[in-house]
């Protein structure tokens, strides 16, 4: 399948960056390396561009209706300028995608989607749009800039006369930034390190890319792919789709119960409230290697009798901790923190301990 | 990319120096790329004899695992305890410091199914 290209694809491979094909988009995933990329976000500012990401504008007197019935979450608690985390429940109990859904104005909402599920998740929505919201697919049109790290502020108060030190985490503001206007500036990332997201139109995605490297040049900003993205949130103990959550995952055994409300009706929300009555019987859990060794997807989980009781989804090695951290599901009885468990790596079985995320700065 | 010619390859990435009756193994400078950060080099094969094709370890990289296949027929006399310490010697020098294993050779006629640096260069192109 051809890759499809981002906006700054030029810009990425002049830069170095290896490119690897990514959710059918040719993207960065390392311009130096992994670690060096993951510390910098972590203890500096770095930029990472994740346009591949899906953007789709939902507006009309019925958009909440439509957000409210396919959304876990509740989002008419949100105000202009407020996002939150949710999710696309399926009907059979498992997940459709992960997003989030930004208020834009009285009537109007953004909803950003994972890259590999464009397509179906706009099939989904209009599935269900049965009141005739207007959908506007923008994902094409728009790129998306992730400024991370504790310096992030700094760089782009350069840029912007919003106040950037007093918006709260998940909040955004719509204004000029390096000139031009109408800029989405949201307190949000996926990296635990703090800093903000830009949405830009394409025409002018180089140009700001080039002013954010311009502001941050006195702070050594440094461009980060999506190998650290993905070592950082896990760090944290971020959900990935397709990994930690999949279209058979519930969001209750993937801990997302507080993205899940119950306040209103919204698809299978009848069966999920009946499993949180009833209880769940598996769990994703957090974990740490005892052992020296990396934990990969798929890997086994074993109780310490040496019998299977879950099956790892994410693992990395943690470039704070030096040591392998992973994510997986595990038989409930299982869940609780500091439960030894063993990890089949290959034909070994290294001991691990269950730890909830997120793994640093405990 | 440097592929020195002094020494032998195969189509897995691994190079091959041979001495005599000693091999000395590890992997390739574009190998080393391709995984990015080494953090591991799992070596569980020390003292055994490892038929040429076979898993003599395994490398972790932050993204990914690798399996280390043996390119020639033989016993693992001696594994790179610097590894241990420094895995990222095979990011920083994949063909001195950041050599894997040395093997007793106990199977020559493999020896000839090896690629050269140019054939090698070629398969990587």
């Amino acid at each position: 399948m051809e890759l499809k290209e981002i906006a700054l694809n030029d810009v990425h491979e002049e830069l170095g960056a290896k490119m690897v094909g990514f959710a059918g988009y040719n993207m960065p995933v390392r311009y130096s390396s992994d670690i060096e990329e993951h510390k910098v976000v972590r203890d500096n500012v770095g930029v990472f561009d994740v346009s591949h990401m899906g953007e789709f504008i939902l507006k009309g007197p019925k958009a909440l209706d439509l957000i409210q019935k396919i959304c876990s979450n509740d989002a008419s608690k949100l105000f202009v300028g407020k996002a939150q985390y949710s999710c696309f429940p399926n009907h059979e109990g498992g997940i459709v995608d992960d997003l989030l859904v930004y208020k834009l104005a009285e009537e109007e909402y953004l909803l950003v989607v994972n890259a590999s599920n464009i397509q179906k998740d706009w099939e989904w929505i209009k599935q269900h749009n049965s009141e005739n919201v207007e959908m506007i697919d923008v994902s094409d049109e728009t790129s998306l800039f992730a400024v991370q790290g504790p310096n992030a502020t700094k760089v782009l108060q350069k840029l912007t006369d919003e106040k950037l030190d007093e918006m709260g985490y998940y909040t955004f503001t719509k204004g000029k930034f390096a000139t031009y206007d109408d800029i989405i500036i949201s307190a949000t990332g996926y990296t635990g390190a703090g800093g903000f997201e830009l949405y830009v139109p394409n025409p002018v995605a180089k140009e700001i890319w080039n002013k954010i490297f311009e502001a941050g040049k006195e702070f050594d900003i440094k461009p980060i792919g999506l190998g650290a993205r993905d070592t950082l949130r896990l760090e944290m103990g971020f959900c990935l789709y397709g990994n930690d959550i999949t279209d058979t995952t519930s969001p209750l055994e993937a801990g997302l119960g507080w993205i899940t409300k119950f306040t209103k009706n919204f698809i299978n929300s009848e069966n999920l409230q009946k499993q949180k009555e009833e209880g769940i019987t598996r769990k994703l859990v957090g974990f740490k290697m005892v052992d020296k060794g990396i934990p990969r997807a798929h890997y086994p989980i074993l109780n310490a009798e040496g019998e299977q009781i879950g099956e790892v989804t994410s693992g990395t090695m943690s470039p704070m901790l030096g040591i392998g951290i992973g994510m997986g599901y595990v038989q409930k009885d299982y869940s609780k923190n500091d439960t030894e468990i063993l990890i089949g790596v290959r034909n070994r079985q290294l001991k691990a301990v269950v730890s909830k995320p997120p793994f640093i700065g405990k | 990319m440097n592929f020195p010619e002094e020494l032998k390859y195969t189509k897995d990435h691994e190079w091959v120096k041979i001495d005599g009756d000693i091999a000395t193994i590890g992997i390739t400078e574009f190998a080393q790329g391709e995984l990015g950060d080494i953090v591991y080099v799992d070596i569980p094969t020390e003292g055994e004899e490892v038929e040429a094709g076979e898993v003599f370890g395994s490398v972790e990289a932050v993204k990914t695992v690798s399996d280390l296949f043996m390119p020639i027929t033989g016993e693992v006399i001696e594994i790179n305890e610097a590894l241990e310490g420094e895995p990222e010697l095979v990011n920083s020098d994949p063909y001195e410091a950041g050599w894997m294993i040395k093997i007793k050779i106990s199977d020559p006629s493999s020896i000839s199914d090896l690629l050269s640096s140019e054939a090698y260069a070629e398969l990587v192109g």
